[in-house]
């Protein structure tokens, strides 16, 4: 009996031991010894890359340096930021203009630096605003956004704004098909399949300066499309789509969305729009959007709605669009480096279908197709199959390239990188992500040449990785070193509203280009005050203009009086400096708007209304000097008929007594 | 008989610093560098025959916290003068050269240095009179500290590090006053 309980005893021993060897490892051994060296750069050190990481919800650009994961800077795009007084400053306001009005938010999902012959030029990175459908220019010169184009006929700006491989155009898909603008809306839900149409916007860019204009939209079957990427090398002149919802549904699409085992890889041919185009069989259709362009010199944007597109119907227009199949509602639509292949992922998909270009070509040309939807041929799949990555893992999302032959896939589901082999198919490497992986990042990664050192993750979901702080938690970033055979994480970092697709480049490209201040000179805002010696205020019937300077450390003037309740006050403020680094701020008491910060140059102006007599200061917001706290005025309201002279001085204005003795 | 004449070598250096003299007029003579912790990149102060160049505007913003008059090239009757003493000095040169006489190369270098020598006291004044005479209402004012940048040499200026030393101008000046003197040296040595 006592044999049998020691028996007992040690076979229970062995079992716990066993399971709880079997109990997976604690995911945070994911980080190995030397990372942190890898992700270091020491203090004064610059670092080697810029990322340009979408801000989701914050309607924003955020800019980070790799490998530090160190927050450079946030560039406001599509929401008002009242720290920078973007879209409160008289400049700024018409930059968020749409046909709705003013809209002071929206939602940024993908950035994309411009190209030229398919590699990252340096020159602008475009942005996308998924809600009230734009795109935004950016220039790298300034960090600051210099454009922003409506799209009409389009909701839910998704797959946008991804570019050609000479920036010729950026392009923007409807995520929802909606009525045509200048058809009636009016009409039920449930008649979707027939009212309801995709647009897809092709708006070309300028060579020089960058303009973007909407060259043309093709109209087509009324789906969702939900990402894209140009075609590159051989298969330049193409652009592919991914689309769900091809059951058209407009209710419960989770459910009602989700029904066919395939939906679709929209292959374009815009080399054949533009002959189309040429040709004049684009339809001019009477829209309504804002074009709003920020001028450098004048340093005021101007909005301005335009009333006309012209639209290419895919249905008549045979040889632009065709039709893939793709499994499970695809969301990543990835182009490899050499254009070849192009890798669909299905959301809930455990396969990677990739396509070759040369099949898709062939199956075009023998007709290989296996009928149409709505009007549009749909190509065999396995007429346009290169092959199938089996059991990469689940939901697959997006792909990334490192230029070596090897592809780079994100699964949110089984939230993991995997590193697979383009040709032969086969996964190399897998590694986890905490958690929830959405988009990824390798520096080029969707250009004709990657710069495969680092790859970045950018997660959903964080849970249990950063001190909390409440309900609402961080968002988050993941550096990996993929120089090496295997993928290693060397960091972590949080980031500003949600992280959609990133872009990033050598930090080489953009750097020097910098600009360290406006000149002075140059200036040629409406109301610049070039000098302290030109400033003045300006009485025209119930406005005010004050025509100020600001320079270390006083403004000019610093004493205003003679304002009346009733007035509209408009602060000029030209900061005078010539040296980097040394923006002004202004903020004066009551304003119901946001402060003015003033870069060196520059002229901004803040309108103000006060809504009460009394005595009203002001001050610069930015510490410029020594004696910054020394740098504020007074401002005094008197009631509406007072017959206070308007009156306006800098370091004049003493006690009677005090002026005598001077 | 006693050779009056030159050696070929010594007129040919003659007329040689001659034309480096005209290079003189093109480039900076003499230049103040100023670092301070947020100058990292430092900023400069570049003084040509014809006027005070690099970053002045930045300069003269920051000395008015000091009191410091603000510098223009107007100020300096030198920046209109210098140039053309320069080219006096280039045909000085030359022409002994030609005269090819040993009291002209005497007359030649003793002119050259005793220029040399006013030339630097007259920017030793110009910096003296910039470190002491200071608004009174200026809002840094420290007990006995004036603002004098250094002749020649570095000197800690409050937070700023002045560094002055010749520009390119400066060390041909100087080249062309060694050459001159060599040729000197030689022709009095030789009987």
């Amino acid at each position: 009996m006592k044999k049998l309980t020691n028996l007992l005893l040690i076979i229970s021993i062995i079992t716990v031991t066993f399971l709880s060897a079997c109990k997976p490892k604690n995911l945070n051994n994911a980080v190995s010894g030397d990372a942190a060296a890898k992700a270091y750069v020491a203090p004064g050190k610059y670092d080697e890359y810029y990322n340009f990481v979408s801000g989701g919800f914050s309607g924003q650009m955020s800019v980070y340096g790799l490998p530090s994961g160190r927050l450079l800077r946030v560039i406001p795009v599509f929401s008002v930021d009242p720290e920078k007084g973007y879209g409160y400053s008289e400049e700024t306001k018409p930059m968020l203009n749409t046909s709705h009005g003013i809209v002071p938010w929206d939602d940024l999902h993908h950035p994309e630096l411009s190209q030229t012959n398919g590699e990252i030029d340096g020159r602008w990175i475009f942005g996308n605003a998924n809600n009230t459908p734009r795109v935004a220019r950016i220039d790298l010169k300034t960090f600051r956004t210099s454009e922003i184009i409506e799209l009409p006929n389009s909701a839910g700006n998704h797959s946008s704004p991804f570019i050609t491989e000479n920036t010729e155009y950026v392009i923007a898909g409807t995520r929802f098909s909606v009525p045509g603008d200048d058809e009636n809306g009016d009409v039920p839900i449930s008649t979707y399949k027939k009212n309801f149409k995709g647009y897809i916007s092709f708006i070309s860019v300028g060579k020089e300066d960058g303009k973007m204009d909407i060259a043309f939209q093709l109209q087509c079957p009324g789906i969702n499309f939900d990402l894209s990427h140009a075609g590159k090398g051989k298969s330049h002149g193409w652009f592919f789509f991914s689309c769900y919802n091809t059951e058209q549904a407009n209710t419960l699409l989770e459910v009602n969305a989700s029904q066919r085992d395939k939906d679709f890889i929209m292959a374009v041919n815009w080399k054949k729009a533009e002959e189309y185009l040429k040709a004049g069989k684009g339809r001019k259709q009477a829209v309504k959007y804002a074009h709003n362009y920020y001028n450098e010199t004048t340093h005021t944007a101007v909005s301005e709605i335009r009333n006309e597109v012209t639209i290419l119907d895919t249905k008549e227009l045979k040889d632009i669009c065709y039709f893939i199949p793709c499994p499970k509602s695809p969301h990543g639509c990835d182009v490899d480096p050499t254009g070849e292949y192009i890798v669909g992922s299905g959301k809930l998909a455990a396969l990677i279908p990739v396509f070759s270009f040369d099949k898709i070509q062939k199956a075009i040309a023998d007709k290989a197709y296996e009928g149409e939807y709505d009007g549009i041929p749909v190509i065999k799949y396995d007429a346009a199959l290169y092959g199938e990555v089996k059991k990469p893992g689940l939901g697959p999302l997006h792909t990334e390239f490192d230029g070596k032959g090897n592809a780079y896939t994100s699964f949110f589901v089984s939230s993991e990188v995997v590193k697979w082999n383009i040709k032969d198919l086969k996964v190399l490497d897998r590694v986890p992500t905490f958690y929830s992986v959405g988009h990824l990042c390798i520096p080029g990664g969707d250009s004709r040449k990657p710069s495969p050192k680092y790859l970045i993750a950018y997660n959903k979901i964080t849970k249990d990785r950063y001190l909390p702080t409440g309900p609402e938690l961080a968002q988050s970033a993941q550096l990996y070193d993929i120089s090496g055979d295997k993928m290693q994480l060397i960091l972590d970092f949080p980031t500003i509203g949600e992280p959609h697709y990133a872009q990033a480049v050598a930090a080489d490209v953009i750097k020097n280009n910098s600009v360290k201040f406006f000149k002075i000179d140059e200036n040629a805002n409406k109301y610049v005050s070039k000098g302290e010696g030109t400033t003045k205020v300006v009485r025209e019937g119930n406005k005010v203009h004050i025509y100020m300077t600001a320079i270390r450390s006083h403004f000019s003037p610093d004493n205003i009086e003679g304002v009346r309740l009733g007035d509209e006050v408009y602060f000029h403020v030209t900061n005078l400096e010539q040296d980097w680094d040394v923006p002004h701020g202004f903020a004066v008491k009551g304003a119901v708007n946001a402060e003015l910060l003033i870069m060196p140059g520059e002229t901004q102006t803040l309108k103000w209304t006060p809504d009460r007599v009394g005595m009203f200061p002001m001050y610069c917001t930015d510490f410029c000097s020594a004696l910054h706290q020394e740098m504020q005025g007074y401002l005094r309201v008197s009631p509406a008929g007072s017959n206070v002279p308007l009156t306006f001085s800098t370091g004049t204005n003493m006690p009677k007594e005090e002026a005598a003795t001077k | 008989m006693e050779r009056s004449g030159l050696l070929k070598s010594s007129r040919i250096l003659l007329v040689l610093s001659g034309v480096l003299l005209l290079f003189i007029v093109k480039v900076p003579i003499w230049q103040i560098e100023l670092n301070a912790p947020q100058y990292p990149e430092g900023l400069a102060l570049q003084i040509h025959a014809d006027g005070i160049k690099g970053d002045v505007e930045i300069i003269n913003g920051l000395n008015h916290y000091i009191g410091m008059k603000t510098l223009h090239n107007e100020d300096f009757f030198e920046f209109t003068a210098l140039p053309y003493l320069i080219g006096v000095f280039a045909v000085i040169f030359i022409l002994s050269a030609a005269i090819n006489k040993k009291p002209a190369l005497l007359f030649s270098l003793s002119s050259f240095v005793l220029f040399g020598i006013v030339a630097m006291i007259d920017f030793w004044r110009w910096e003296y009179n910039y470190g002491h005479d200071l608004n009174p209402d200026a809002a840094i004012k420290v007990p006995g500290m004036a603002y004098q940048p250094p002749l020649i040499g570095y000197k800690q200026l409050l937070n700023f590090g002045a560094y002055s030393i010749p520009d390119i101008g400066g060390w041909l000046f100087i080249a062309v006053g060694v050459i001159v003197l060599s040729i000197t040296v030689i022709e009095l040595r030789r009987k």
